[in-house]
């Protein structure tokens, strides 16, 4: 940001600003007004970027750094020993792939499952369907966490204690799925069903010919909300898994912080690459997020 | 074909009635994981919280005990209280942080709001447990940087860890941090939904940004706010994973919630029976908490 560069970035936004909406005053009203509220956002920005990156700057420093007085902003020797030691200890890597595993089957099926019920309550009328969208809505104001014991005994009983299938099925039923693409399938014309009719083709045809199709920026969208639900689930697959083997990223972690002795440089080294996936994706997806309107699905 | 061409015309086309199966098909897999993993866990655990049960083996009708138990059951209490004190302090700083970033992030003075955006998104797609992680971190008594400033500046180490008051407040705070990208999405998407003209209007009238935001962006994104509180406050009364690892529920037990205690005496202690009932107070909460908030939100709305 130059100092020639400013005040004709700002001379334009304030004659946009004028003709577009609410009105501006002169170029210097415009400068003096945008002073204000960018410094707040900046500072807040701050204060919400600074705890994460204090945490990444520390992943970087040797463990006998990590408690040196004064300490120091920027690792005065940067080093991955902590990331190094992080993935070789305890089957690191094995809970990255039983992660993993879970999340894109989690996700593919919850996609999946939420389209077809989003689809039938928008696109068809009858008594039983306004009553199962009823019992969707009631599965928000219970979850899981609520009905904990009971609903680990269903699990067990139906055999999957143990087993990752267990993490995933009981999780696939998502209220704001079904709302999102109830949703999106309520803007979509029914003339494009009726056509679609009149040409003779079957319903369900249509929905997978048609509709599907249609609906994949919001398919998208509850990809990467499910993706990241599943990354960091952290009680239930704590329930019910027994087996290291089968650990998830979240249970190692928290069996790192469990510990009598914390080991801070394995920890952080640990914690920040089980950030890394999802903030790799959400940076690349982006806009699906940002711009999805979630809210629409909340709302109804 | 001709036939049904007209059957078509004929027919009202609100009138979708007269398709039962394909929706059936459609919806029949959420049906059954609705019957599975919802109606099936809530029925046996409604009956469980009048048993005895342990997990394994027989169990006994033993009525009401478990509930009476729980009423005289003072570890219950300080739960219980414990997560409505956290609540009651989560919900308000998560609204009225995430709603002033909304509105700094949606004004158009402020410069560099899509660059600003993403440094409140990071910590909503942290995990809980990486939330608790990284403000124990922060905030630890001999080696956080936070205290570390305060010495730094003349002020004697704070208890963030050992004070039990002081280490909910940690949690609060991390919480509120964490969650601000959830909510803030909420407010972005209401408030760019009220009308431009109402501003032109009030500025056209010498209304100043304070009078705008209280007398136009509030009572429009009024709707929003409530769905906002509803889903926070759900959220904080079952949460359980940032304490897990910011503190352990600690220093010693004062800072367990409801959802650790039913953990704790369900699977740990083994006492079903005595979770079930726990789980059901609590399910009654959230529910009492909904049906307050919706009668209110309806009667805001008719007014």
């Amino acid at each position: 940001m130059t100092t020639t560069d400013m005040p004709r970035k700002v001379d334009a936004d304030s004659v946009r600003a004028v003709s577009k909406k609410r009105n501006g005053g002169s170029a210097t009203g415009g400068l003096r007004r945008a002073i204000a509220p960018t410094t707040l956002l900046w500072v807040l920005a701050g204060l919400y970027g600074i705890p994460v990156l204090w945490f990444v700057l520390s992943s970087f420093k040797p463990a006998g750094d990590l408690f040196s007085l004064p300490l120091t902003v920027f690792p005065e020797n940067p080093t991955v020993s902590g990331y190094k030691a992080a993935w070789a200890s305890a089957n690191f890597a094995q809970y990255f792939i039983n992660t993993t595993l879970v999340c894109l089957i989690a996700t593919i099926l919850t996609v999946g499952v939420s389209c077809c019920t989003g689809y039938a309550l928008a696109k068809y009328d009858n008594k039983w369907l306004k009553a199962f969208f009823l019992c969707i809505l009631a599965t928000t104001m219970l979850p899981a966490e609520v009905m904990l014991a009971p609903l680990f005994l269903v699990v067990r009983d139906l055999g999957f204690y143990n087993s990752l299938t267990g993490i995933i099925l009981p999780a696939l039923l998502t209220a704001t799925g079904c709302f999102m693409f109830r949703q999106f399938f309520l803007t979509v014309p029914d003339e494009l069903i009726e056509a679609a009719r009149i040409d003779g083709a079957k319903e369900l045809s249509i929905f997978l010919r048609i509709m599907v199709p249609l609906s994949r920026p919001i398919a998208l969208t509850l990809a990467i909300l499910s993706f990241q639900w599943r990354w960091n689930d952290y009680i239930w697959p704590l329930l019910m898994l027994n087996d290291p083997d089968k650990f998830t990223v979240q249970i190692g972690i928290q069996s790192l912080v469990g510990a009598q002795n914390i080991n801070w440089s394995v920890l952080l080294g640990g914690s920040v690459i089980s950030m890394i996936p999802l903030i790799v994706v959400f940076l690349v997806f982006q806009r699906y997020v940002m711009n999805a309107d979630i809210n629409a699905g909340l709302k109804d | 074909m001709t036939k049904r061409a007209s059957d078509v015309s004929v027919s009202p086309p609100r009138s979708r009635s007269k398709y039962t199966l394909a929706p059936l098909v459609l919806i029949a897999a959420n049906v059954v994981l609705f019957a599975l993993f919802f109606v099936w866990p809530a029925v046996i655990g409604l009956v469980y919280s009048f048993t005895d049960y342990t997990g394994i083996g027989s169990f006994q009708f033993v009525g009401l005990d478990n509930y009476q138990k729980l009423l005289g059951d003072s570890t219950f209490y300080d739960a219980m209280t414990r997560t409505l004190l956290y609540t009651v302090l989560f919900v308000p700083l998560n609204f009225v942080l995430s709603l002033l970033i909304a509105n700094v992030l949606v004004s158009k003075h402020a410069k560099g709001a899509s660059v600003a955006r993403i440094f409140f998104f990071i910590p909503w797609l942290l995990s809980p447990i990486i939330v608790g992680v990284l403000w124990r971190w922060l905030f630890g008594e001999n080696f956080g940087l936070v205290n570390y400033l305060i010495e730094k500046v003349g002020g004697s180490a704070v208890p963030w860890q050992s004070n039990a008051d002081l280490s909910l407040i940690v949690v609060v705070v991390a919480a509120s941090w964490a969650w601000t990208g959830f909510s803030m999405l909420l407010f972005i998407a209401a408030i760019k939904n009220v009308p431009t003209s109402y501003y032109e209007a009030a500025s056209l009238d010498g209304a100043g940004p304070w009078r705008q935001f209280i007398s136009i962006t509030l009572p429009s994104i009024a709707p929003t706010s409530f769905i906002v509180i509803l889903l926070n406050t759900i959220h904080a009364m079952k949460e359980y994973a940032v304490f897990a690892s910011l503190n352990s529920g600690g220093p010693g037990t004062s800072n367990n919630l409801l959802v650790q205690y039913i953990y704790q005496t369900g699977f740990k202690a083994g006492q079903i029976g005595y979770a079930s009932a726990a789980s059901f107070v609590l399910m009654l909460i959230l529910m009492g908490v909904a049906v307050i908030q919706m009668m209110v939100n309806r009667r805001v709305e008719n007014r």
